[in-house]
């Protein structure tokens, strides 16, 4: 094995590799993947010299510890939390230069849920139908990252940027998630629709990589049952009986039969993937562009 | 036919009926093959068409309404042959659900001509029809917590081939050998949507 590669040596609570993931194959059953908060993973990549292509680490909340065994630049971004290397503070949002056999530690997050390594490179495992995004819905693309596993790097391309912190968004404290109604805003009362889109709703601990899960006001059904299998986008909000609205994130299903109220906004799911559980959630009402 | 906005770059075109579905996927196919459409991904399912990824999703659901579908879709493909070995569990129920001796199902079974209508579920997992109507089939009362791999199964009016070991309510009337799913293939799914698809019974 070559020596460019990254030892993990605390994987965190769920930590994955992520690219622009593998949209295109919906037709055969494939989620799209990718990562979640994509303006996150896209930095990090700018940071350390990447193509927007090159596959990051996606961390959950606690964050995730590596060695590399070569000197390698890396770069922390989405999630804000502290970064060390071997225990000396280092800075998150900037590129950071990280010596072979050296501590990377990936604190838990401040705020927000998922934090973004990039590292110079890309990480380098097999590629499954153009893509190495882990997908938890079907399994496909690399497991997530255990203790003890050792991740390929490929060859840096560019030069890491030159700044000292770049800016990002926060995690919300409220999330707002901007909608436009349909395809089956027909399939739930008008008062149903009227409580989705006036009411607050709080994000559910349930929620993962598949979809936001929210709690909130149960939505009343103008057309009771399950519609015939019917495919479905990112963003839709779907409303599983005895459950609160579901917005789809990157691994959601690619067909599904409980009724799509809303769809959101693609710019606004970056945020969402930030969203803490108890956050408040507000869905308006926007018109199609 | 019904086109349905999609947030703001999607359109879900429903039809009548699953023929109709299986018809517009063939030639939104054919179109997008001739460079006529542009769009991110086609996704047919049971009575609808998602297109996903379209600039100007309303211009294409105006331009949608004039189209001349033909009802057949074009066969130009052989059909791909699964042997089947008629062993599954659920064999002696879906032969009563039928009201025919058990060693019938597999005949029935093999003598329909089967398309593939949608995938969904998990990759490669496709949704074949063809079986007549009065073989629709309820799914289980209680799904299985692990179907096998390769499992020939029913449900409704579909027949599905699992294409690795997962949970599933469907109803098991056989296995196979047959790789439905090998992301390292050229053709990563054995059965895509509108492929045609025979059961060839062999023993056990």
């Amino acid at each position: 094995m070559t020596d460019r590669a990254l030892c993990v040596v605390r994987a965190g609570a769920l930590t994955t590799v992520q690219d622009r993931g593998r949209p295109g194959h919906a037709h055969l059953g494939v989620p799209r993947s990718g990562a979640l908060d994509a303006p996150a993973a896209a930095l990090v990549n700018r940071l350390v010299g990447n193509v927007p292509e090159a596959a990051v680490l996606e961390t959950t909340l606690n964050g995730c510890s590596l060695r590399p065994r070569s000197t390698v630049v890396v770069a922390v971004g989405g999630a804000p939390c502290p970064v060390t290397v071997d225990g000396r503070p280092a800075p998150w949002g900037a590129p950071v230069r990280v010596p072979a056999g050296a501590l990377l530690d990936i604190g838990p997050a401040r705020r927000g849920v998922r934090s973004y390594l990039g590292v110079a490179g890309g990480v380098a495992v097999e590629p499954v139908l153009g893509s190495r995004s882990t997908d938890l819905l079907s399994g496909l693309g690399p497991p997530p990252l255990a203790d003890g596993a050792v991740l390929p790097l490929g060859r840096p391309v560019g030069p890491p940027a030159h700044v000292d912190a770049a800016p990002q968004p926060g995690p919300p404290a409220e999330l707002v998630l901007r909608v436009t109604p349909g395809p089956r805003d027909d399939w739930f009362t008008a008062d149903a629709v009227r409580t989705l889109l006036t009411r607050a709703y709080r994000v559910s601990p349930a929620s993962n990589r598949i979809g936001l899960r929210t709690e909130g006001p149960a939505l009343a059904r103008a057309v009771p049952g399950e519609l015939p299998s019917e495919g479905v986008v990112l963003g839709a909000v779907q409303v599983p009986p005895e459950s609160g609205p579901v917005v789809f994130l990157a691994d959601h299903p690619t067909t599904g039969g409980y009724p799509v109220v809303a769809v959101v906004r693609a710019a606004d799911l970056a945020a969402a993937a930030q969203a803490t559980p108890g956050t408040p959630v507000r869905f308006t009402a926007v018109g199609r562009r | 036919m019904r086109t349905l906005p999609v947030g703001d770059d999607a359109l879900l075109v429903e039809l009548s009926s699953g023929d109709e579905a299986q018809a517009l996927h063939a030639e939104l196919l054919r179109r997008r093959a001739a460079g006529e459409l542009t769009v991110g991904e086609i996704v047919p399912a049971a009575r609808t068409v998602l297109l996903d990824g379209l600039s100007e999703p309303s211009r294409l659901a105006a331009r949608l309404a004039g189209w001349n579908i033909p009802h057949v879709p074009p066969r130009a493909e052989e059909a791909i042959e699964i042997p089947v070995r008629y062993d599954g569990p659920d064999l002696a129920d879906v032969a009563a659900l039928w009201g025919v001796p058990r060693h019938e199902v597999a005949r029935i079974h093999a003598a329909a001509e089967f398309r593939v209508a949608f995938c969904g579920f998990a990759p490669g997992f496709g949704y074949l029809t063809g079986l007549p109507d009065r073989y629709d089939v309820p799914r289980r009362a209680t799904p299985r917590t692990a179907v096998p791999a390769g499992s020939v199964a029913l449900a409704g009016p579909y027949t599905g081939v699992y294409p690795r070991s997962s949970p599933g309510g469907w109803q098991l009337i056989g296995t196979t050998d047959a790789v439905l799913w090998d992301h390292a293939r050229v053709r990563a799914a054995l059965l895509a949507p509108g492929a045609r698809v025979r059961f060839l019974p062999v023993g056990s």
